[in-house]
Formats: structure tokens, C-alpha cells, sequence
């Protein structure tokens, strides 16, 4: 049914379709809005498609390979080159496949939604070309082999992202974020440079199989760990390096918001892709999944602490996200933690693992969903003033639907995707130690405390007499919101097909050093 | 606010010599020091002379910024088409499927000291041109923005 071109080299044309769309999309605009419209929509659509298709192909085959240049697109080692891949890769394996199907999903649903949400603005041409390239980003940083091609695809991403925070310039605010975000990011990148100097001047090697077969842990590999580790907490909204995420997140755009959250999380795969493909045993396991753990927790307390006051209900999301990504962070740090000592590994290792993982895709979906229905309120009464709302339920009911779904959800209440992720973390991590697990779920209750205020003081009440007339949005954006909330609802109804077909393989993958390293150089484990 | 008669004339004899030793650097790329992106940034220069020479307003007057604009996505469309080739040959993307074809830039590169065969390499001068195109757009277009905030004001 589907052609064995598009199958054989789907982890190529998932970054070339975008490519191309994006900058053909300036030229479409000058035609007409609607064939602007028709190309970054069809575009999108058929990245999706081929996403999936690569990423089911991983799930049912195993690891990838896509070598860029070869001869052939499996040839990771040329006869000639004495053992070492010299070319820049792709390695998808099922945890970057797991990252694709986040992707695939957000991205698709945001654009569906942004081409009415941004319908009416000036500076769409580039709008959507930035767009594109954010998805291009993070497409390629889930995918890639090779360690500097990474910092390459994080750059692609953190520039397209600037460019889209101050999409809105909003007198001056939206840009003033987008700079702290782009000063921020520059920083890490820098910082991430350094490391793969440090790997390339120690080892010879990009490629993360080899840096990953030759590492010894040496006083430098410390130093480029901690660089990387630091980088990308910063790039995914970790506290104590949080302070940009609110900004950039309630400046945004709320379509790219959702597709920021995207991106952190691309970040957060870039983290343990590191701690677990490169590192894994030879670092001190112990020592660094408390480190990860600490930020972790952290991060959830800070960030749902610091909700709590907030006014504006984007800003009060994005301190919300950072919460999330806390449980991330918790479940798979007490996987790393105990990584290297097997029976604890299968006692509850994997499974807080799974839970973290699991909550990266749920978490992309309920908070983007969220993030949607802040910009579909923002669409109809132009503020995100949690004060001046009031008695929206009355007119925007499928918007409430999806909030509720949402924000039930986040707070981790059955039957919704977040329960089954967070339920896993609270057990397998109060097996490890049971005081994180009892923050983790106080942390829940303080969620969902904040989004009943929430809730209350958007939709509930009496019409007000400046909404009177206000009415649901556009049926694409409703559609936007509804594939997240049918993903929520899905993965909530059924999270044990989920975690074995999905979760399960991509956790293995990521505790397997062995095998992502034979994936590429062959031979040996 | 144009500069006197002596720069403008200067910058006028100037910038066809830097137009052509840019384009020699972006065409050399897979020979000499440089490539696609410093010759762009080369060719660039001239147009940040002729923008400091005469004003923002003459030479928006000359040339719109959409031409760059374009410009700069044809560069990158180019890049990405040189890459495409590969896949249409039925080889992974960007292999280098021109090198030793004996078509564009198909030359088998002869052994031992030479000058340098211009007519080798396969796709990769075809990269270094489009990068040279993509630059010399881009960095034109964020000259133009940069002066057009001074453009107002002054004698």
C-alpha cells in the first residue's frame, strides 16, 4: 500500500517535506492566502504521514539507519573507513520513534489550528516558514545520530523559535521574550558546543554510537556531561534555569506554544538521550539520577507553587508545564539512578521509566490542548486577564469541553492519559523512596486545585455584557483541539496497549546502551 | 544622508571588483579557501558599501527587498534540490551522484599536483552556490533593515 520509496527513505523526506514547504510557502502567499494555506497545510499533513510511517516501520522492525550521502542508506561503516561512521546520520530507534509520534500528532493538530487562529495577521509568509522549521528542528534533533548534526537541529529549532515568540510584538513585550529566550539559548548551545569539542578532541568521534562505545568517563567527559546536562534542563524549562519558559510561553503565539512544548520536550529527549546512549553505566549512576531527580522535584514544587498566584492564565500554563516536566524528570532520574543493578532495574526501574516517558506524550498533548484552548478564548475576547473573564461556558461550550478534558488531564484524574502516566511514577517511585513520591502527588493536588480557579474563573458564572456576543470558534481550530483531546482520552481509556506497544520499547531502547551501539557499528553486543 | 562625491564614485568602481572576486570565491568553494558562505558574505559587503555610500533611500529605490527575500529562499530550494538528487538516482539523500559522472562538475579529479580542476566534485559546487545565492540574499535583506532604521533622520 505504501510505496517502498517513501518507507525506505521516510527518515529523509520527514525533514525535506517541511524544508522545502517552508520556503516555497513565501512564494505561495504571494499568490493567495489560500494556496499559503494549501501548502503549509498539505505539507504538514503528508511530514505527519511519513512520520508515522517511520515511526510504526521502527516499532515493527527495530532501529533505523538513514545514512545522508552513502551509497546505500544502511551503510553506517564504509568498507574503506576503517570502522568508524564518518557520515552524518539519522538513528531512530523507539525512543526517538516515540518522539516522532509526539511530533507528528502536535504538529499536525497546531497547524490545523493556527491556519484560522492566525488567519488575520500581517507577516504570515514567514510565520509559517519559521513554523516549519521549529517542526524540521525538532523532527531532526529526535532523530539524529550524530552529536553535532544534534546541536545543529537544536540550533535550526531555537532560532525558528525566537523568531515565533516575538511573533506578536505586543508593544515591545513579545520581543523582550523572545530575546531572553534567544540569549538563553545561545548559551546552551554554546555550552553543548563545547561538550562535542570535548568528546570530538578525546575520542575522534560525532557519532553518538562510537562516542558512545569509546567513552571512559574521564575528568573532561564530567566536565562535557554537566555542560549538556545543564544546557538542556535550561532548554527544557527545568528549575533553577525556568525563567525564561513563562515569558517565551505566554508571549507566543498559543499554536506555537503548544509546539514549544513540543520542542522542550525535544530537549528533554536530548538530555536522556545523553545520560543513557552515551553515558549510561560508566557514569556514576547513583550520583547523577539524584541529580536528575533533584531538578525534578524542583521543578515540580517551583512550578506549581508559582502557578498558583498567577493572573494571566497563559503564564499560570507555562508554570504549570514546568511542573510537568518535573515528573519527567523523577521518573526517569530513578531509572538512571538505579541503572546498572538489574534486579532493581526490573523491580521498578523500568516502570518509573515508562512513567516518565509516558507522561512526555501525554504531557505534549494535554498541554498543548491546554495552551489551544487559552488561544481559542484569546481569539474571541483578545485578553488573557483571568480578572476580565468570566461566564464563557455559556457561549464557548466545545472550548469548555476541551479545557475540562484538558485540565483534568494535567491534574492526573481517571479516565484521562495523565492518571496513567502519573499513577506508574507514584508507584515505582515510592518503591525508591518514598517521600518523592508523596511530594508528587501533593504536587498533583495543588494542579488541580489551580485549574478548579481556573476553570471557575473562565467559564463559569453569568454571562458578562462585554461577551454577550461572543461566539465558538472556527470549526479547523475546534478540530485542532479535538485530535488532542481524542489522543488524551485514547490514551487514557487504554494506557496498557499504549505502554506496551508505544512506552515499553522506547524505555528498553533508551536502558539498552548495547543495542544502540550495535545498531550502528553492527558486530560486537 | 549620502556620503561626498568621492566615496560614492569609489564605492561605484569597487563594487563590480567585489561582486566578481565573491562569486569567484563561492564558485571555487570545493578548490580554494572559502565556499558558498564567505563568498555570499563577500558579495554582501557590496551592497553594505553601496548602502553606506549612498542612502537607504536610494537604494531601496534601486531594489525592493522582496528580490532578496526571494532570493534567499531560491538559495536554500537550490541547496535542498542538490540534495534531492540523490534521492531521484535512487541513492540516499545528498549522495554525491554527479562526482566522476563525466556530466555537470563530473570530472574524475586528476592524481598528483595540479592546478585545480574547476569541473570536479559533483553536487558540492552546486551546494556552494546555492549557500553563496541564499547568503548573499539574507545578509543583503538584514542590511537593508539595519539602514532603514537610519534612514530617516541625519543631513
Amino acid at each position: 500500500m505504501i510505496p517502498p520509496f517513501v518507507v525506505d527513505n521516510s527518515p529523509a523526506l520527514m525533514v525535506i517535506v517541511p524544508f522545502v514547504a517552508a520556503f516555497i510557502a513565501p512564494f505561495a502567499g504571494r499568490a493567495a492566502p489560500a494556496v499559503r494555506a494549501l501548502v503549509v497545510g498539505g505539507a504538514m499533513a503528508i511530514t505527519s504521514a511519513i512520520t508515522l510511517i517511520l515511526a510504526s516501520d521502527v516499532y515493527a522492525h527495530g532501529t533505523r539507519l538513514y545514512v545522508f550521502g552513502a551509497q546505500a542508506a544502511t551503510l553506517a561503516v564504509p568498507p574503506d573507513s576503517g570502522g568508524i561512521p564518518v557520515r552524518i546520520m539519522f538513528t531512530v530507534d523507539p525512543m526517538s520513534a516515540l518522539m516522532l509520534v509526539i511530533t507528528a500528532i502536535s504538529a499536525f493538530a497546531v497547524v490545523l489550528y493556527s491556519l484560522t487562529s492566525e488567519r488575520h495577521h500581517s507577516g504570515l509568509g514567514s510565520y509559517y516558514t519559521l513554523f516549519l522549521l521549529m517542526v524540521t528542528g525538532i523532527l531532526g534533533m529526535v532523530s539524529t545520530g550524530d552529536i553535532f548534526n544534534f546541536f545543529v537541529f537544536l540550533e535550526i529549532l531555537s532560532i525558528a523559535s525566537a523568531g515565533l515568540i516575538a511573533f506578536r510584538i505586543d508593544g515591545g513585550v513579545a520581543v523582550e521574550a523572545a530575546i531572553k529566550y534567544f540569549v538563553l539559548s545561545t548559551i546552551g548551545a554554546l555550552a553543548i558546543l563545547f561538550a562535542i569539542g570535548i568528546y570530538y578532541g578525546e575520542y575522534n568521534a560525532l557519532n553518538m554510537a562510537l562516542i558512545a562505545q569509546r567513552i571512559q568517563f574521564t575528568l573532561l567527559d564530567q566536565l562535557a556531561l554537566v555542560l549538556i546536562i545543564a544546557a538542556l534542563a535550561m532548554k527544557c524549562g527545568a528549575v533553577p534555569m525556568h525563567f525564561w519558559t513563562p515569558d517565551a510561553y505566554s508571549m507566543a503565539p498559543s499554536s506555537i506554544t503548544a509546539l514549544l512544548v513540543v520542542a522542550s520536550q525535544a530537549s528533554l529527549y536530548g538530555l536522556f538521550r545523553t545520560v543513557f546512549s552515551l553515558y549510561n553505566i560508566t557514569l556514576n549512576a547513583a550520583c547523577v539520577g539524584w541529580l536528575i531527580i533533584i531538578l525534578g522535584v524542583l521543578s515540580m514544587v517551583v512550578g506549581v507553587t508559582m502557578a498558583i498566584p498567577q493572573k494571566n492564565v497563559k503564564r499560570l500554563m507555562a508554570y504549570h508545564a514546568i511542573s510537568q516536566t518535573g515528573y519527567m524528570l523523577l521518573g526517569v532520574g530513578v531509572g538512571l539512578a538505579v541503572l546498572g543493578n538489574q534486579p532493581l532495574l526490573d523491580a521498578f526501574g523500568y516502570m518509573a521509566m515508562e512513567g516518565g516517558i509516558f507522561h512526555i506524550i501525554n504531557h505534549a498533548m494535554y498541554k498543548g490542548l491546554l495552551f489551544l484552548t487559552a488561544g481559542a478564548i484569546f481569539f474571541r475576547i483578545g485578553t488573557y486577564d483571568l480578572n476580565r473573564m468570566g461566564g464563557l461556558g455559556h457561549s464557548m461550550k466545545w472550548t469548555m469541553v476541551f479545557f475540562i478534558i484538558g485540565a483534568l488531564a494535567i491534574a492526573g484524574i481517571p479516565p484521562f492519559n495523565g492518571f496513567a502516566s502519573k499513577l506508574m511514577i507514584y508507584e515505582s517511585v515510592f518503591a525508591f523512596n518514598p517521600v518523592l513520591s508523596v511530594i508528587a502527588m501533593v504536587v498533583s493536588i495543588l494542579t488541580l486545585a489551580s485549574f478548579v480557579k481556573v476553570f471557575h474563573s473562565i467559564f463559569m458564572g453569568p454571562v458578562l455584557p462585554e461577551y454577550r456576543d461572543v461566539r465558538e470558534v472556527p470549526g479547523p481550530m475546534l478540530a485542532g483541539m479535538g485530535i488532542l483531546a481524542l489522543v488524551v482520552i485514547v490514551f487514557g481509556l487504554f494506557p496498557s496497549v499504549v505502554v506496551e506497544t508505544l512506552v515499553a520499547p522506547a524505555a528498553h531502547a533508551l536502558a539498552d546502551q548495547g543495542m544502540y551501539i550495535a545498531a550502528v557499528i553492527g558486530g560486537g553486543a | 544622508m549620502r556620503m561626498s562625491k568621492i566615496v560614492r564614485t569609489g564605492a561605484c568602481i569597487l563594487y563590480p571588483l567585489i561582486i566578481i572576486f565573491g562569486l569567484y570565491v563561492v564558485v571555487h568553494g570545493h578548490l580554494t579557501p572559502g565556499g558558498g558562505f564567505q563568498g555570499g558574505a563577500v558579495i554582501a559587503t557590496a551592497a553594505a558599501l553601496v548602502l553606506v555610500a549612498f542612502s537607504h533611500r536610494e537604494v531601496a529605490g534601486m531594489v525592493r527587498k522582496a528580490v532578496f527575500s526571494a532570493q534567499e529562499s531560491l538559495g536554500l530550494l537550490l541547496f535542498i534540490g542538490a540534495g534531492i538528487l540523490g534521492l531521484l538516482a535512487g541513492a540516499p539523500f545528498f549522495a554525491n551522484i554527479l562526482a566522476n559522472s563525466g556530466l555537470l562538475f563530473g570530472l574524475t579529479v586528476p592524481p598528483g599536483p595540479n592546478p585545480g580542476e574547476l569541473n570536479t566534485a559533483g553536487v558540492i559546487p552546486l551546494m556552494n552556490i546555492a549557500v553563496g545565492v541564499e547568503v548573499w540574499g539574507g545578509l543583503a535583506i538584514i542590511l537593508m533593515y539595519l539602514f532603514s532604521a537610519t534612514g530617516g533622520e541625519g543631513t
